[in-house]
Order: structure tokens, then sequence, then C-alpha cells
């Protein structure tokens, strides 16, 4: 991480920004290519209720390989994580204290 | 400071491409990328609130979500997610390339990237018609039933599968037909021979959105194609 951020307090006329290996950009598309397949193959299993999780999973394993190295995050400064995070800290908000709503209706009251 | 601009700029003249407001051109990449990230914070929330109300219904209706699942072109919906896979990749490269100072490979590599992106266009209004043509479009044209007449109760919430279906898929093909937009402008950058290792922001930029649309698209492939079946018992 630390290589892609020019010196601190230094003025730099020419930052070094991470340059990522052809190799590494190549597994993360397998990687991404292998998930389609897998998502696809385990919607034709019956999985019971493990086929939604299994999807959303690999849904969520394939947008984190996509933000780390297609989209640098890996190698980008300390802000753009905390400008990251808290975007899916908001989209938390939103879900959780909406679920908290709906899923919740069908409770017995007591 | 000023002494300091004047002793780099003895070795090197001020970038044509650096703002005025910026010390430099690091700094300027750094803002330009906060920036396109601060976008796509707001772009992320919505998307997000719109799945959010696709998973109450779907909560709600699971049995004519995972029928209007059934509904679509899986094959072309998979294609279609391999198709964006590949173009983010040559997008990624094209950064890449941009990085190193070779010229030819940006513009290659941003060409393929247009390719891909239109074909995905195209795959999506190929199943655009296929669905108009079976009345699967929501309002006054709607003319869709199911085949097994003892679930035609669902057919209503069906069509509400299918605003959802439209709504997501319409607004990431939106961003898609912007994307294959923007492609353009920086490929005639590209081409000018704008870019280089120390200022390649805007192609870096690009990549950031083309990436975001990508993996919006991530999710709508299983959301949309491919919803499990749940008892019969769930009916409603």
């Amino acid at each position: 991480m630390s290589d892609s951020l020019p010196p601190q307090g230094g003025h730099v006329h020419t930052p070094l920004h991470h340059v990522t290996p052809i190799s590494t950009y190549l597994t993360v598309f397998a990687a991404l290519a292998i998930g389609t397949l897998l998502t696809w193959y385990a919607s034709t299993l019956d999985l019971g209720m493990m086929n939604t999780p299994i999807a959303l999973l690999i849904a969520v394993i394939k947008a984190t390989l996509v933000i780390l190295f297609f989209m640098h995050v890996l190698h980008s400064t300390r802000l753009t994580w905390v400008v990251l995070i808290a975007a899916f800290l908001w989209l938390g908000v939103l879900f959780v204290l909406t679920f908290s709503d709906y899923l919740t209706r069908a409770w017995p009251i007591y | 400071m000023s002494d300091l601009a004047f002793e780099h700029g003895e070795e090197h003249p001020p970038h044509p491409f650096l703002q005025h407001h910026f010390e430099d051109l690091g700094q300027q990449h750094e803002a330009s990328t906060l920036g396109m990230w601060a976008f796509l914070c707001t772009e992320i929330l919505f998307f997000g609130g719109v799945l959010l109300a696709y998973w109450v219904y779907r909560i709600m209706y699971p049995a004519a979500w995972a029928l209007g699942a059934e509904q679509q072109n899986t094959l072309a919906g998979g294609t279609n997610t391999l198709v964006l896979i590949v173009s983010s990749l040559t997008m990624a490269l094209a950064v890449r390339s941009a990085q190193l100072n070779n010229r030819r490979g940006t513009v290659l590599m941003l060409i393929l990237t247009l390719i891909f992106g239109t074909m995905f266009l195209g795959i999506k209004s190929y199943e655009y018609h296929a669905h108009w043509m079976e009345g699967l479009f929501p309002g006054a044209h709607w003319h869709w039933q199911p085949k097994d007449p003892a679930i035609s109760a669902l057919t209503p919430k069906v069509q509400l599968f299918m605003v959802f279906y439209w709504g997501l898929t319409g607004l990431h093909a939106l961003h898609m037909v912007i994307g294959v937009g923007l492609l353009l402008y920086i490929l005639a950058r590209a081409w000018r021979g704008d870019f280089h290792a120390e200022y390649y922001a805007p192609v870096e930029v690009m990549g950031l959105y083309w990436h975001f649309v990508d993996i919006v698209w991530i999710f709508l492939f299983p959301f949309l194609y491919l919803i499990p079946h749940v008892g019969a018992h769930h009916v409603g």
C-alpha cells in the first residue's frame, strides 16, 4: 500500500503509482469468470435455504475482487478506503433499519 | 511554494493538463480519483435503494419472483456477465498501458472495452425485444400469463418483478450507454497522445466508473436471472 504514496511532506513532481502486474489482472479475471460459472451452476442445484446466501456470497467476493484489484483500492490512499467503507456503512444502515421493520412484522406480538 | 515550483519548473515545464489550483499532477490525480469515489458512493446508495425495495418484495412474494426469473434468458444474462468481466479486464489493462506510457496499448484496450460494452448492450436489446414480444412489459401492453392456469393469481406479482427487472437493468443499461460515450471521449484523448505515466487520471477515473457498472451487473445477474424456487406453499 505504501509504495503508491508519494513521500509525506515532500513535493514530488512525479508520483510513483502502483502498476499492477498483468498476471494479477489475469488471475482476478479468471476468478471472476469462475465465480460467474459457479453462480450459475449453484443455481441449478437444490440447496434448500442455502441457494440465496451462496449466490450472495459469490457476488460479494466478485465485487470485492473488482474493487481491490481492478479499481486499485488495494493500493489507494487511506482516505479512499474511508470513503468507500463509509458508503457500505450507510448502505448497511439502509438495509438493517428497513429489514428490522419488514422482517419482523410477522412476528407474534406478546 | 513558489520557489519550489520554480525549482521543479527548471526540469519540467508546467504540465498542460495541470490545473492551476493543484500543486502537482500527483495531488491532482488523488483529487480526481477521490472525487470519482465520492460520486460512486452516491451511486452505491442509488442502486442500493432500488435493490432494497427489490428485496422487500422478493421476501414478500418469493414464488412470483422465482417465476419471473424463470422468464429470463439465463444464457443471454450469463454471457453478458462474462462479456462485462472481459470488458473490465481490458479497461484495467488500458489504465495499465497508460501508466506505462504505452499509447498504442491504451488505444487498443479502450477499443476492445468499447466493443465488449457495445456487445453487452446488443445482447441486452435482444432480451428486451423478446420480453416485449412476450408481453412482459408492465402496464397496458402486458399480456403475459403463466402456462399453468392454477398459478395465474401470481401474474400481478410477476408484473411487479418485471417492474424491478426493467427498472434495474434499464438503469444499468443507461449507465452503460453513458460509459460508452465517456469511453469514446477517453479514446479520442488517448489517440491524441494526452496520457502518460504522470498524467493518466482520466483513464483511471473512466476505469473506476466502468468497473462500478460491472459490479452492479455482478449483483443483477443472480438477482434477476437465478432466483431459487421455494416450496409451492409460498404462493402469493
